[in-house]
């Protein structure tokens, strides 16, 4: 018999899940979206990926060790943030831009806060609309998918110098002689000239846009795949879905030549990677089942209602950004029902 | 290394993911064909319990010493009647219950009183207890017996029985049942539910007893129906064993209004809330008892003891122990007397190797022992010795609260572990109580179980409600002092 025996206390079993398991597979889950989003804009998109995620984890260490928690790097949630931040952002993107957004996503998203788990908002988001408000030209500057050669030059614009003005790129996209390139987005083309690009080139990516959001079919693959391993509250991205086609359905059966169709909608500009892999981040999100479900309807509405009616082209980075804000308080609205108290009624005190 | 932890993990402990997902699906066209009842979130923890599921009861030896704690029941502690150095016959009362709320101890073996001292218990602080030295040339014959006809008592004498047998419930919640059968006034028991889920994983004594005591639990139903004045019996069980279900339903008579029912396989069925929701869809109020909704619950193996000892005039000297466990060479199901210590009973059994720790109960809410001189009490339905590589013994690292949700989803009570965590840790135990419903957590360890921070919800539940407490008491001192002055 041995003469030293452990004590913990109960339970004494445990799931095999933890944090860095969850955003390890969360990671692969997004390995294939990067992949494609490579294959479609070239090296460009490599570069910018990398650096996204060098900077988001160079970041992520160097606060936590200026804050004393260590190394949170091993936690692999700055690699998301990272990664999710190169997804959403343009092909040409200089890269010391993106650097930037990763930099401010980790800095002012998530280590002001206390870092993981205490974020209020979404990092990446919170990076992306810093770029989106510090460089509005560079941030809406889209080259065209497939071209030529993409694997053996970059974009002029990726190799911007620090703090310059990007390189225009207007003269290379001409160069590449591309037959049908109008210089626009699907989102733009339908916001502004009504044509809508159709549901087979949205929902398989063959389009242009933000590095990782073109393809639709792949994006709801890997979600599909990141719900299954219990890993992503599939409520979520159900509920922003729902919410932004029902909120398209109305204007879209009274004007179809004007407004977009509720697929469209679905398949168009980054929702889908939105609202699978940005909505669903755990930390910003409501906790409760039922918060969930009235926070992703919250952000389908709210990007529908900016596409349709705001100044915006693309409107589910602020609306995801909005239903993190007001996530507290819907958590706080819908706490569950405890076992054997009436509802609205506190059990009594004793 | 920590890599290495988790694919250990994996491998070991295959709770999600794809290895169980066969079992999953068997368990999903289970529910989805039959239909089991159950009650709202939960887990769905490996069970284990092919270990010893299909091991007969076996007897075990008596050790050479046994050691009776005075106080093995909710309530106040048994009053000794022996002096050390005296002889005592098997089943002979050497304790007296103290009022109402207590129940006596019977001598668990032919022996003699060595010394009335203090012994170490799982719970940790030692507690005064009687030491029996067995007398192993003798017959060990339970003399204490007079025949009688529980249908010939009146509720009361039963009642009075009841206590004067020990009784206690031995699906680990070790309160006295004959207060059980008295509700409080105003109060009418219209069903007696009988717990036979056995959720917790390895153990599986209830399940044998279900087999193999099916005449004396039967029998025990009908005293508690009788007592309690119900209508009828519901057996309720564990739809992974539904042999249970079926032997019992062909042994129990048509006449009788007792009916057996499997609810799903889901942790922690075997609460009794929970099981109340499960079979008759009511809920327990908040800080009340199963009686404000007219029901009792009795675990099976207190009413097959019931069946057994009170037509035979005897007390409780022994009972079903489930010894289990990956660090167990033989495990079974072993008839053990009250007092054994664990050490004696795992000699018994066999160890394959180094102990990494030893459970008393189950492993979702069981009691790691900090001495194996820890003697078996009468609430101890198993014991689970683990390795020191076991997986739940690994070291984890804490991470933050990630909102996730997964506590939420998991606590059979609804309420929301991952705030309460959260002011824990902010020492907010007040609001813990006063807004999140604190006092309403059981401790079944469910939150602990899926967090995937690793944060010792539970534990931390535990300390902060026995602050609350300690501020309690003190405020009521503080008030009493004031109002003398």
């Amino acid at each position: 018999m041995p003469k030293i025996i452990e004590i913990r206390t109960s339970p004494h079993l445990k799931r095999a899940v933890s944090v860095d398991r969850i955003m390890r597979t969360v990671v692969l889950a997004l390995l294939p979206i990067a992949a494609f989003a490579v294959w479609q804009f070239g090296l460009s998109v490599l570069l910018l990926l990398l650096t996204t995620t060098g900077a988001a984890v160079a970041t992520e260490w160097f606060f936590a060790r200026a804050s004393g928690r260590g190394n949170t790097v091993a936690d692999w949630s700055a690699v998301i943030t990272g990664l999710l931040l190169g997804l959403t952002l343009p092909p040409g993107f200089p890269l010391w831009m993106a650097a930037v957004a990763a930099f401010v996503g980790i800095a002012l998203g998530k280590a002001l806060f206390g870092g993981l788990g205490y974020n209020v908002m979404n990092p990446a988001l919170v990076g992306r609309a810093f770029v989106q408000a510090a460089f509005p030209v560079a941030i809406t500057t889209w080259t065209p998918a497939f071209a030529p050669g993409r694997f053996a030059e970059l974009i002029p614009s990726t190799l911007t110098l620090p703090f310059m003005q990007p390189i225009p790129v207007a003269d290379w996209i001409a160069g590449l002689n591309m037959d049908g390139w109008s210089g626009a987005t699907p989102l733009a083309m339908q916001k502004f000239q009504h044509i809508e690009t159709p549901i087979t080139e949205t929902f398989t990516g063959l389009i242009a846009g933000s590095a990782g959001e073109t393809s639709a079919l792949l994006i709801l693959i890997c979600g599909l795949w990141l719900a299954w391993q219990r890993m992503l509250d599939w409520r979520i991205p159900a509920s922003v879905m729902a919410g932004a086609a029902l909120t398209a359905l109305p204007f879209w059966l009274m004007d179809p030549s004007l407004y977009p169709s509720p697929w469209f909608v679905l398949c168009s500009g980054g929702l889908m990677l939105a609202a699978w892999f940005m909505a669903s981040d755990m930390v910003a999100s409501p906790v409760t089942a039922r918060g969930v479900i009235i926070y992703g309807l919250f952000i389908g509405v709210l990007t529908v209602v900016i596409r349709l009616f705001g100044g915006l082209v693309e409107g589910v980075m602020y609306a995801i950004l909005l239903g993190n804000a007001i996530g507290p308080l819907i958590s706080d609205w819908t706490q569950p029902r405890v076992y054997g108290s009436v509802k609205g009624k506190q059990p009594p005190a004793h | 290394m920590k890599h290495q932890t988790a694919v250990l993990d994996s491998q070991r402990v295959p709770e999600t993911g794809r290895s169980s997902l066969m079992k999953r699906l068997d368990q999903g066209l289970l529910r989805f064909f039959h239909g089991h009842k159950t009650f709202d979130h939960g887990i769905y923890p490996i069970e284990h319990k092919e270990l010893t599921a299909d091991k007969p009861i076996r007897r075990m030896p008596f050790a050479d010493e046994l050691v009776i704690p005075l106080l093995q029941h909710k309530g106040r502690p048994a009053i000794p009647l022996v002096k050390v150095g005296q002889e005592v016959v098997r089943g002979e009362p050497i304790a007296q219950a103290d009022h109402f709320v207590s129940v006596p101890m019977h001598a668990p073996a032919t022996g003699v009183i060595r010394a009335i001292g203090l012994a170490p218990t799982a719970e940790g602080p030692k507690t005064p207890a009687i030491f029996l030295k067995v007398y192993h040339a003798a017959s060990q014959q339970v003399l204490y017996d007079m025949e009688r006809d529980p249908e010939r008592m009146s509720v009361k004498e039963i009642i009075q029985a009841v206590q004067d047998a020990g009784l206690v419930g031995l699906g680990g919640g070790a309160f006295p049942s004959h207060v059980k059968m008295h509700p409080p006034a105003g109060r009418v028991i219209h069903t007696l539910v009988v717990n036979g889920c056995e959720c917790e994983p390895y153990l599986t004594c209830d399940h044998r007893i279900m087999l193999e005591q099916t005449d004396a639990l039967i029998r025990g139903i009908l005293i508690a129906l009788k007592a309690t004045r119900a209508e009828r019996a519901i057996i309720g069980v564990e739809d992974n064993k539904l042999d249970a279900v079926a032997h019992l339903r062909a042994r129990i008579a048509r006449h009788l209004p007792i009916t057996a029912e499997a609810v799903e396989t889901k942790y922690p069925q075997g609460a009794e809330k929970m099981l109340i929701k499960s079979l008759l869809d009511l809920e327990v109020p908040a800080g009340g008892l199963p009686a404000d909704v007219g029901v009792a619950v009795f675990n099976v193996g207190t009413l097959a003891q019931m069946g057994d000892l009170l037509p035979k005039s005897r007390g409780l000297i022994e009972r079903v122990v489930t010894v289990s466990g990956p660090a167990v060479k033989n495990p079974g199901n072993f008839v053990v007397p009250i007092g054994t210590p664990v050490r004696f009973l795992l000699e018994q059994v066999g160890l394959k190797g180094p102990l990494g720790q030893v459970i008393l109960g189950g492993p979702m809410m069981g009691m790691a022992v900090a001495s194996l001189d820890v003697p078996v009490t009468k609430s101890v339905s198993g014991v689970v010795a683990l390795e020191p590589e076991h997986p739940s013994l690994a070291r984890r690292q804490v991470y933050p609260c990630i909102k996730c949700g997964e506590c939420l989803n998991a606590c059979p009570i609804s309420l929301n572990p991952s705030m309460l965590g959260e002011l824990a840790l902010a020492r907010e135990y007040g609001t813990m109580a006063e807004q999140f419903n604190l006092d309403q957590c059981f401790e079944c360890g469910c939150c602990a179980y899926v967090c995937p921070s690793n944060i010792p919800l539970t534990q931390y539940f535990r300390i902060a409600k026995s602050i609350n407490r300690d501020a309690k008491t003190r405020h009521e001192q503080h008030l009493d002092a004031t109002k003398r002055h």
